[in-house]
């Protein structure tokens, strides 16, 4: 099914300035190793984050928690509270009727509870006073009379039947919130071709986002206009759900997303403290503000789901897949958060990387009195392409083939599409293959006991393809100003560390020819700024990314039209470049361009193309206008007398479509080998009958910037058709490879499986004790739960690729 | 975020006038000096001192002095770091700043001090979360509770001996220097703890310890084992300080201790006395290391799972003896 890149593309904007798709274009700011735009205020303790926001007359809010997983609210009495010395307004739910979520098909949270709270944090009541101890010490005051309910606890007990009553009224069965039942292709055909059927049961264990910020936000209303400025990674997201939930027109909204001190996907969702502090400015009339501690973090949450996966795939002697069964369930937490959409992504990508002839997926998640989970990096795909890999090198092993030939005999092709309908056009998973196995010396590894190498390799999307509730609008827009008072690019995009920012001024810089540091970027403010959709699924540089440039070669063509008339030659002879447009500065040619048409904004947008996915229900989550692909290499040393590992060094190659900064991209892959590590071997979003073990950053372990091993990066530039200048993402990508690798490695250092994330040193010796005794040596959950998946959507190979 | 509570801060002039100063506010006050450890407990109101009585500042405290000998003398407000800094320490005393080395992270040794660090209060999942945590679960024995949460049915508190130094000095024999109300006294640094997690000092309320002192190592030789997640900055969950003196291939002295399994740190003599009297032999490590975990009572209450720490003491210790051994 492969056809050439022609074929594929989307709307083409060139590879480089000005359109030029010349291969040798020459760049004179994307490519170069410079400093992001608010570096030096960051590490300087000049930015302004959302906590540092201190306005006159402003007020503290505290949120009354729930202390009890489960309960029934009978009554919520605030009287003390409110005649405390210094409290200015208490809200509990009669004030905040209105459900809000993040999915149209998931408005199921509250602001403050009403009826019930469904885990320990879950928000009662909202408190504004002179300052934080007397909000919290009103809180105290709250009487809630509670009746506590039977806590479900676990993926298991959310499948049995509800001792008392269900989470939510309005599951079909029990505590399961949402099933995905999908079947490409003649999946029992595929396994009957099959030479040897393979099945494995794994686990991913939850774990928090850890950002070093924690969410904050203040508002202020004023005039019938409300501001609010939060720590967020999506305004556009709680933009909505502040118009919804207080009755306020969008028009009368503004949301500022301030400077972060990161996000990962924790800070995606709308919360119920920013609904609350609006509310609370609405009420009292003064700016009003909150800020979650640590332990709050931990609650909020929506970080990565925990998944229990069971997967059967059928091969041919000589290792080509003819089938594969991929089955989740999901431990959701409380809410539905995005649930909907990681369920679909814990079996939407792995045909991304393999060309799986008949694949079939059941997902299933379930509800439990927990922190809701959500998105976190990777966005429910870690999990399955741990499962997947591990199962891949025991499948290699069965059929005694290397695991890295065994992967490249299946890989899939660029520009083609996969059996449940991804458009796939670039691609360099061969390449980083190749390069990281020879970087990392794979094939000639030493093995002596204990000291161990993995392999690894993985996909990921450029941006979902899809918005969050059905609109044909742009996913993200650029206005541009250009006048005698200078260059500044207006976007939606929210810079979460990512260097979005950085990214925005570098496009304009170059098409416009001017130095980096002559744009200046106005970003994330929704009362300024045009939509752009949020900082979720890698999609900023490749969509805000495409609409800066698009608003800035149109801008280029006015001021080269301008320098062109008064030079009575034609715009093609008219050179962009170094501060200069033709013969004229760039100022000049401003002022050429508003005397001839007055003021000269332009406007870009993105949407990705038609066409990059099936039409089935639920082809909505996967696909993506690109994917990146990476592969990893993890060497490490495990002590098989106390279990413990130490990694060495990790080798990850990544497809990066071309490199519009080394700096920041090199950055982001030593951030997600950081986050792949700590949920490979340390972090567990755990409980103890409903409570967070230790919502605290010194108990839950994540590893330290002195734990860090050598990280060596290899970049491969694929320049994507449809990429800015061909660029492709690397914020989540490189950390999908490692997590595998290190298990893989731990096996290879010392024979034994552990089947489960994280690997801590009592697994590993356990494995090995049990190999020790003749056992299987392995560590990880025994069986799959029988879960009542509906019968299998069989989507044909037609209606798979029917948009195309 | 997480505020201190509202206290009064005091400053002596001296260690007699701290002792004062705690004789005068009774038990509603608390000595600090780096305040690694009190201040973010009193964030998270697992106390709640009315006075702080700073004892950082004080010259007295602060003496760091090696003998001709060996011998050393380390005030207790002495940080961690000045004491890996120190030249005559570092050639004098290795095994003791062996365990300071691995306490924390450097930015902690900075504040943290060496009396800091013996006197650190004992731990516990239960006990080292916020106070809405421990609502929701319910206080323990230690924190305004009735019930231990990890040992219900005990009538104790079980919080964990987390010093990494205490089980190092009471393996090299050091003492520690007291000033109290009545003068100054010199006891064996084993004599400060008691075997409850909750009032884990065998201090006098009204005591400040002042100093540490090391003995000579007079060919003694040491090793400190440490466990913990992360080798960047965690507390141990286990770990084992031995001293060694060896006469020819025969060993005639030995003391091991060991950290992160009990309240208190845990001298196993029973453990040392297997390898005194004979050469170094595989079996006899064996021996003693296996007597040594037979002795450790981890429970549930720290990171990482408790079979795991108490099989994990064998090879520590096995290991911590070897290590000394090997070492002139």
């Amino acid at each position: 099914m492969s056809a050439g890149p022609e074929a594929w593309a989307g709307r083409r904007l060139g590879a480089g300035p000005g359109g030029d798709d010349e291969p040798g274009a020459a760049f004179r700011v994307v490519g170069k190793a410079l400093p992001r735009v608010d570096g030096v205020q960051k590490v300087t303790g000049a930015t302004i984050y959302a906590d540092d926001i201190e306005l006159p007359g402003m007020l503290a809010c505290v949120l009354l928690r729930s202390p009890h997983p489960h309960a029934r609210i009978r009554s919520v009495d605030a009287t003390a509270a409110r005649s405390l010395p210094g409290v200015t307004a208490v809200l509990t739910s009669e004030d905040l009727p209105i459900r809000f979520g993040p999915l149209p098909i998931s408005q199921d949270e509250e602001v403050l509870a009403s009826a019930k709270v469904r885990y320990v944090g879950d928000p009662v009541a909202a408190v504004a006073a002179r300052d934080e101890p007397t909000a919290r010490a009103a809180c105290k005051l709250i009487e809630v009379d509670y009746e506590v309910l039977a806590t479900v606890g676990s993926i298991e007990e959310a499948l049995e039947v509800p001792v008392d009553e269900p989470i939510h009224g309005d599951t079909e069965i029990g505590n399961i919130h949402r099933f995905v039942a999908l079947e490409f292709g003649d999946v029992d055909e595929g396994f009957a071709l099959a030479d040897h059927v393979r099945e494995d049961v794994l686990f991913y264990e939850g774990s928090n986002h850890l950002a070093m910020e924690e969410h904050s936000a203040t508002a202020v209303f004023a005039g019938d206009q409300l501001t609010l400025w939060s720590s967020t990674q999506a305004p556009h997201n709680v933009h909505r759900v502040l118009s919804k939930v207080l009755e306020l027109p969008m028009g009368h909204v503004r949301v500022v997303a301030t400077p972060h001190g990161g996000g990962f996907g924790g800070k995606v969702d709308p919360f119920a403290h920013e609904v609350a502090v609006a509310k609370l400015a609405m009420v009292t009339g003064r700016p009003v503000k909150c800020t979650l501690t640590r332990e709050e973090v931990f609650y909020n949450h929506r970080g990565r789901h925990p998944v229990l996966m069971w997967v059967r795939t059928g091969a041919t002697r000589d290792g080509k897949i003819t089938a594969m069964h991929f089955r989740t369930a999901l431990d959701g937490g409380a809410y539905a958060s995005l649930g909907v959409a990681t369920t679909h992504y814990t079996g939407a990508l792995q045909t991304a990387t393999y060309a799986i002839p008949a694949y079939r997926f059941e997902g299933a998640r379930v509800f439990t009195n927990k922190a809701t989970c959500g998105p976190k990096r990777g966005h429910g795909v870690p999990q399955p392409r741990f499962g997947l890999e591990i199962h891949l090198d025991k499948l290699a092993d069965d059929l005694a083939i290397d695991p890295v030939v065994l992967r490249q005999q299946n890989f899939v092709k660029p520009y083609t599409r996969t059996v449940n309908g991804l458009r796939i056009t670039s691609s360099g998973l061969e390449e980083v293959t190749e390069k990281v196995v020879a970087a990392s010396a794979f094939r000639r590894r030493p093995r002596p006991v204990g000291h161990g190498q993995g392999f690894a390799v993985s996909a990921y999307l450029c941006g979902a393809g899809f918005p969050m509730y059905l609109n044909r609008m742009p996913h993200s827009e650029v206005n541009l100003k250009v006048d005698r008072g200078g260059v500044t690019v207006f976007c939606g995009a929210t810079d979460i560390g990512q260097g979005s920012d950085t990214v925005l001024a570098t496009l304009v810089a170059e098409e416009l020819g001017l130095a980096r540091g002559d744009v200046r970027v106005v970003t994330a403010d929704t009362g300024l700024t045009p939509v752009d959709l949020g900082s979720y699924s890698s999609r900023v540089t490749f969509m805000a990314g495409n609409a800066a440039i698009d608003a800035a070669r149109k801008m280029r063509a006015i001021l080269v039209d301008a320098v062109a008339s008064r030079g009575g030659q034609p715009g093609a002879a008219v050179r962009v470049g170094d501060g200069g447009i033709g013969e004229v500065s760039f100022e000049e040619a401003v002022a050429l361009a508003e005397e001839a048409r007055g003021t000269i904004s332009t406007s870009g947008s993105y949407a990705p193309p038609k066409g990059i996915s099936g039409r089935f229900r639920g082809s909505g989550v996967g696909p993506s206008p690109a994917f990146t692909f990476t592969a990893a290499v993890v060497d490490l040393d495990a002590d098989p007398l106390t279990g413990e590992v130490r990694v060495n060094k990790v080798f990850v190659a990544h497809d990066i479509g071309r490199i519009l900064n080394p700096v920041l991209v090199r950055g982001q892959v030593d951030g997600s080998v950081y986050m792949a590590l700590g949920e490979a071997l340390m972090e567990e979003q755990s409980y103890r009958k409903g409570l967070h073990h230790h919502p605290s950053v010194l108990e839950y372990k994540t590893p330290l910037a002195l734990d860090m091993p050598a990280i060596e990066t290899i970049l491969v530039e694929t320049i994507d058709p449809e990429g800015p200048y061909g660029a492709k993402e690397v914020g989540q990508g490189p950390m999908l490879p490692v997590v595998p690798a290190v298990v893989s490695a731990i096996h290879d250092a010392l024979g034994v499986w552990i089947d489960e994330v994280p690997v801590t040193p009592d697994k590993v010796l356990r494995a090995l004790d049990q190999r020790a005794k003749g056992g299987e040596g392995r560590v990880g959950p025994r069986r799959f739960p029988d879960i009542p998946y509906p019968p299998c959507t069989k989507v044909s190979p037609d209606a798979a690729t029917a948009s195309l | 975020m997480l505020r201190l509570p509202v206290f009064s801060y005091l400053r002596p002039g001296s260690p007699v006038e701290a002792t004062q100063m705690l004789a005068d506010h009774g038990g509603r006050a608390k000595l600090v000096a780096g305040g690694t450890d009190l201040l973010p407990k009193m964030k998270r109101r697992q106390l709640a001192p009315e006075v702080l009585v700073a004892i950082g500042h004080l010259d007295a405290l602060r003496q760091l002095e090696v003998s001709p000998s060996g011998a050393a003398t380390l005030g207790a407000g002495t940080t961690l770091s000045q004491a890996l800094r120190h030249p005559a320490l570092r050639e004098q005393q290795p095994g003791y700043l062996e365990a300071v080395r691995v306490v924390s992270t450097p930015a902690l040794r900075n504040a943290g001090t060496v009396g800091g660090n013996l006197c650190v209060d004992t731990r516990c999942n239960y006990y080292d979360m916020t106070e809405e945590w421990r609502s929701a679960i319910g206080f323990c024995r230690k924190a305004g509770g009735e019930v231990c949460r990890v040992a219900a049915s005990s009538p104790r508190c079980w919080a964990v001996s987390s010093s990494d130094t205490a089980p190092m000095a009471i393996a090299l024999g050091a003492t520690a220097l007291l000033a109290g109300p009545d003068g100054m006294r010199e006891v064996p640094v084993a004599s400060l703890y008691a075997d409850d997690g909750a009032a884990y000092l065998a201090l006098a309320a009204t005591e400040v310890l002042t100093a540490l002192r090391l003995p000579a190592s007079e060919g003694w030789r040491s090793a400190y084992q440490k466990l913990r997640r992360r080798a960047s900055m965690d507390f141990p969950v286990a770990s084992a300080a031995v001293a060694l003196h060896l006469d020819g291939p025969v060993v005639d002295g030995c003391r091991i201790v060991l950290g992160a399994v009990a309240s208190h740190p845990l001298e196993v003599p029973s453990a040392a006395d297997l390898l005194v009297g004979g050469e170094l032999d595989d079996d006899a490590i064996d021996r003693a290391a296996t007597e040594a975990a037979r002795l450790a009572k981890p429970l549930d209450n720290t990171d990482l799972s408790f079979p795991w720490r108490k099989r994990m003491v064998k090879v520590i210790v096995e290991r911590a003896v070897r290590q000394a051994a090997g070492r002139a």
